[in-house]
């Protein structure tokens, strides 16, 4: 059981994906002027790592790599260069049947997340999070941690920089520096700050 | 604009990592290494190429409503034969870009030029310009792959250029470099740099500060 905790914490604090591993940066700097915004839009990133991930385990597992087919007798066959088809294959259709499934059922929902959804099919960070659980070789369980995990330390730290911006705008900053200038540079302190968590051992 | 102008503008002028804010995405991390950074660059202009011509070239057979899906199989397939060239040819400089080289499927350098330029226009303007985007994005990597690498580690492309205090000679090493943040410090400042020389690029605040009011009594 701790192996999942400390996968869920590393994911969230250690290798957070925006600030130490850059993936969602587009996103990240153009969404995150206000906290209300950024609110939805973390719940919106938390809802699709946290299904994607998974998904695209079994996928992967029971369908592509060297070997998955031998239940069906084909052993001798290995798709795993299809992966990355498969994978944005799978985000792109997952968060359109979401979209779909939540508009029906849970319409309240639906108008939080509204536009950020068809937004993260090109998101970095939900492919990034996808190829990097195939290249660490998660277990199924395992990556229901580890998507879960990408997924609230993305949102913590779209929402944290939201938060500094909404302060900063106020501020004086020079003429050159304004906007996104700036943004990098806090970007950059905040995950300074991160890093120093890297010396936390479980 | 002719078509050299097309290659020349995202330089500097209408840079796609500067003004735009796109492609930053995985691109940074990869900004540790020189080498990386050059394959990187090599990678993602060959993709954009390949995309942007394939994607003009169908662009009046192409249905409006199932035109995202479209470009990004298409994305992702040369992206998948770059992924497995490099695996197959630079083994060591594969394992080094780890993800980042698949990742190009999701920047937006990429679906941003096939929806802003392939779309609408002929062929050979849509190489030209995937051409100049790719190197403007390429000029950014290589300009802070050069101050991170050389500063941070003594080194360019693995050759040792300055000597290191750790092994006798006379230069400290910035480790802090080596890190992630330093990639967002250098692009910031570059921001900073290229627009106070521009001035056309600057953002406008989002509240000025008020006239203060002995100014306008003297009106």
């Amino acid at each position: 059981m701790t192996g999942f905790i400390e996968i869920f914490f590393r994911a969230v604090f250690i290798e957070n994906l925006a600030l130490a591993y850059f993936l969602g940066m587009c996103t990240f700097l153009a969404v995150s002027k206000q906290i209300k915004t950024t609110l939805g839009l973390g719940v919106a990133v938390i809802v699709v790592e946290g299904i994607s991930v998974p998904l695209n385990n079994l996928i992967y597992n029971l369908l592509l790599r060297q070997g998955a087919l031998s239940w069906v007798g084909l052993g001798h066959l290995d798709f795993s260069f299809l992966g990355l088809l498969s994978q944005i294959a799978v985000i792109a259709a997952m968060i359109q049947i979401l979209e779909i499934v939540l508009h029906k059922f849970v319409p309240a929902l639906y108008n939080t997340l509204g536009i950020y959804l068809p937004l993260l099919t090109v998101n970095c960070a939900i492919l990034g999070a996808s190829l990097f659980m195939v290249q660490r070789d998660y277990s199924f369980v395992e990556s229901v941690a580890y998507g879960v995990g990408v997924g609230v330390g993305w949102a913590l730290a779209i929402v944290a920089l939201a938060g500094l911006r909404e302060k900063m705008k106020y501020s004086d900053i020079p003429e050159g520096l304004q906007g996104l200038g700036i943004t990098f540079i806090t970007t950059g302190l905040i995950s300074l700050a991160f890093i120093g968590l890297a010396g936390i051992q479980f | 604009m002719s078509l050299k102008q097309y290659v020349t503008a995202p330089l500097l002028k209408e840079n796609p990592v500067t003004l735009h804010v796109l492609g930053i995405c995985a691109a940074l991390a990869i900004t540790n290494s020189l080498t990386s950074s050059l394959i990187m660059s090599v990678a993602l202009t060959t993709v954009l190429i390949i995309s942007n011509a394939t994607i003009s070239l169908i662009r009046h057979h192409l249905p409006n409503s199932v035109r995202m899906i479209v470009q990004i199989t298409i994305i992702a397939s040369s992206v998948t034969v770059i992924d497995q060239l490099l695996t197959a040819y630079l083994p060591t400089a594969a394992s080094a870009l780890s993800v980042y080289i698949s990742l190009i499927v999701t920047n937006c350098i990429v679906l941003g030029r096939a929806e802003a330029c392939a779309m609408n226009h002929g062929v050979r303007r849509s190489i030209a310009d995937a051409i100049g985007n790719g190197l403007g994005y390429s000029a950014i990597l290589i300009f802070v792959a050069t101050i991170r690498e050389l500063f941070g580690n003594g080194s360019l492309m693995g050759v040792k250029i300055l000597e290191l205090a750790r092994d006798g000679g006379w230069f400290q090493p910035n480790e802090m470099l080596m890190l992630a943040p330093s990639a967002f410090f250098i692009i910031g400042f570059m921001v900073w740099g290229i627009r106070s020389w521009k001035p056309e690029q600057r953002e406008q605040p989002e509240f000025k500060s008020m006239v203060a009011p002995r100014e306008v009594e003297g009106q």
